[in-house]
């Protein structure tokens, strides 16, 4: 009864905050590209009774701060149509399917380190990445099903391109993180922080435990699957360079060309869920998630110790959001990749460094006699 | 002429260049823009803008340098106007006299309205008094047409003085040197 209750909260607990972040992940994205771009960007919502608080006011609205609620509401009361061509069962299913994965992702990630007596994890499965890469995989279907629902030149070409370059990335995703697997003997997520904190963080192992010659030798290791891991997360989630599924210029606006009012709030939902999902995977495998090795902050509170619990979940916030930083600075970095290019980079370039990174790690834990 | 294509070096092929030359550009509008260095677009509404001289905004009547109605009345910025805009209702027999001497009289009623107006200056142009002025105002804004009308007193009002012209002054003034003899050069 008990964990019930714990979990219900838990859940609570993470999807409103997660729906929040998503709503200002969108407001982010919007001023990160602005200032990029040397432009101001949104800052004109204001609110009646806060807008007239002297400094504080004009600052939110400068800061674009009411504009996700305004945007909410938009998305809500804009007329909900749908074309006579579509085909209707999957159109109204096809926004759904794309946004649960997004939040199923979620449950399986320690986003904090232990608070009283509850472990700051939904469910700590054995088996945690497994579970990440099923659930992930589901996402597909959500583009797929809408490309084909619209019954539409664009939606579909979209649709299609997305079911390619996310099936071919899953595998350079999936064996990118094999490395990870052999360095620390578990799947659990749980126990892949507790090992970054006693040996070093996965992407760049070397504080910790040491200098030692395994240290230093994995240090290639970690990098190589990092990085792989973090461009095919990039194609995971659709975002530039890898947005062939919506490609703008091209496509319109690719899968979700039909589709308006709430059900397009719910693939942009989707959409910035899954790169909250991303970001947080690559958190906890690669960049310690909620530890750090300062301050003794590597280690999970003992109880009553409540303010290091909530500095944990602090630090797991700080450093998702940072990688959300760097998928928006990237989409201004960097052109569209041609839609060959993209499978070409893929399949000849990274699923054969990935594979190569496995033989790599085994070959240094066997011969540093681990 | 033909362009030499090299083959991209092993290097180049890694996309890492490219990906390091987009870091340098991004990063540095990025800390361009939210440092303050790099002028981004002028807050319009909130900041005022500013028109250079000699813009042509909307015309309004002036006064003179003693306050009074420059307009005479002659109804030549009526005629010449391109989209009719301007409506004069002259004093008649009956009507008010001027407001300043050397006048024979000053419009009852002068009307511009605003959403007919071109901007085109051709009043300015014409008027023998140096009476109506093309001035900075660019947007003006009502509620309803009719406020879009405006009638004598508003255009006085938003005109205001021209004190450096003082035609009619100097006039008077070679007038007067015209009365005693010898004559003034």
């Amino acid at each position: 009864m008990q964990f019930v209750f714990f979990t219900l909260l838990k859940i609570a607990c993470v999807l409103g905050p997660l729906l929040t972040l998503v709503a200002y992940a969108v407001l982010a994205e919007r001023k990160v590209s602005a200032l990029i771009q040397d432009r101001v960007g949104p800052n004109r919502v204001n609110l009646p009774l806060i807008g007239s608080i002297p400094v504080l006011g004009p600052f939110l609205t400068k800061l674009g701060f009411w504009h996700p609620l305004v945007d909410g509401v938009k998305s809500f009361i804009k007329e909900d149509f749908t074309p006579a061509h579509v085909r209707k069962i999957y159109f109204w299913l096809a926004p759904a399917i794309s946004l649960v994965p997004a939040f199923l992702v979620v449950a399986v990630i320690p986003f904090g380190s232990t608070l009283g007596a509850q472990k700051m994890v939904i469910a700590d499965l054995n088996v945690g990445i497994l579970y990440t890469f099923g659930i992930v995989s589901l996402g597909v279907y959500g583009i797929v099903l809408a490309g084909y629902a619209a019954n539409s030149k664009f939606p579909f070409l979209g649709g299609i391109r997305a079911s390619a370059q996310m099936i071919s990335y899953e595998i350079a995703m999936g064996m990118s993180v094999i490395p990870v697997f052999l360095v620390v003997g578990d799947l659990n997520l749980g126990k892949i922080i507790e090992h970054q904190a006693q040996n070093g963080w996965n992407a760049f192992p070397v504080f910790g435990g040491g200098f030692g010659l395994q240290q230093l030798l994995l240090i290639p290791c970690g990098v190589i699957s990092f990085v792989i891991f973090f461009i095919s997360a990039l194609a995971e989630t659709n975002r530039l360079p890898f947005d062939m599924a919506e490609s703008e210029s091209e496509l319109v606006s690719g899968y979700h060309t039909e589709y308006s009012s709430m059900k397009f709030g719910m693939f942009f939902i989707g959409e910035y869920a899954n790169m909250f999902a991303g970001a947080a995977m690559m958190t906890t495998l690669f960049l310690g998630g909620w530890t750090l090795p300062i301050l003794g902050l590597n280690v999970a509170p003992a109880e009553g110790e409540w303010f290091k619990g909530l500095l944990h979940i602090g630090i797991f916030m700080g450093k998702m959001l940072g990688f959300m930083f760097i998928f928006m600075w990237i989409r201004w970095m960097l052109p569209r990749f041609r839609y060959d290019q993209l499978m070409d980079l893929g399949w000849r370039r990274m699923i054969p460094l990935a594979l190569a990174n496995i033989i790599l790690t085994a070959a240094v834990l066997a011969l540093t006699n681990r | 002429m033909i362009v030499k294509r090299n083959a991209l070096t092993w290097f180049e092929r890694l996309y890492l260049p490219a990906i390091i030359g987009g870091l340098k550009v991004t990063t540095r509008h990025f800390l361009n823009t939210i440092s303050g260095t790099t002028k981004v677009t002028q807050q319009y509404p909130e900041e005022p803008t500013r028109v250079l001289p000699g813009y042509r905004g909307a015309p309004y009547l002036v006064r003179d340098q003693d306050g009074a109605t420059k307009c005479v009345s002659c109804q030549l910025c009526e005629f010449v106007c391109p989209p009719k805009a301007i409506r004069i209702t002259p004093p008649g027999p009956t009507g008010q006299p001027a407001d300043r001497t050397n006048a024979e009289k000053m419009p009852e009623e002068f009307e511009i309205n605003m959403l007919r107006c071109i901007f085109c200056g051709l009043c300015q142009e014409v008027c023998p008094e140096e009476a109506i002025f093309l001035k900075s105002d660019f947007s003006l804004t009502g509620l309803a047409r009719g406020e879009m009308i405006y009638d004598k007193e508003k255009l006085l009002a938003l005109g205001g003085t021209h004190p450096g012209i003082q035609k009619w002054k100097h006039k008077l003034e070679e007038a007067k040197e015209q009365e005693t003899f010898p004559v003034k050069v």
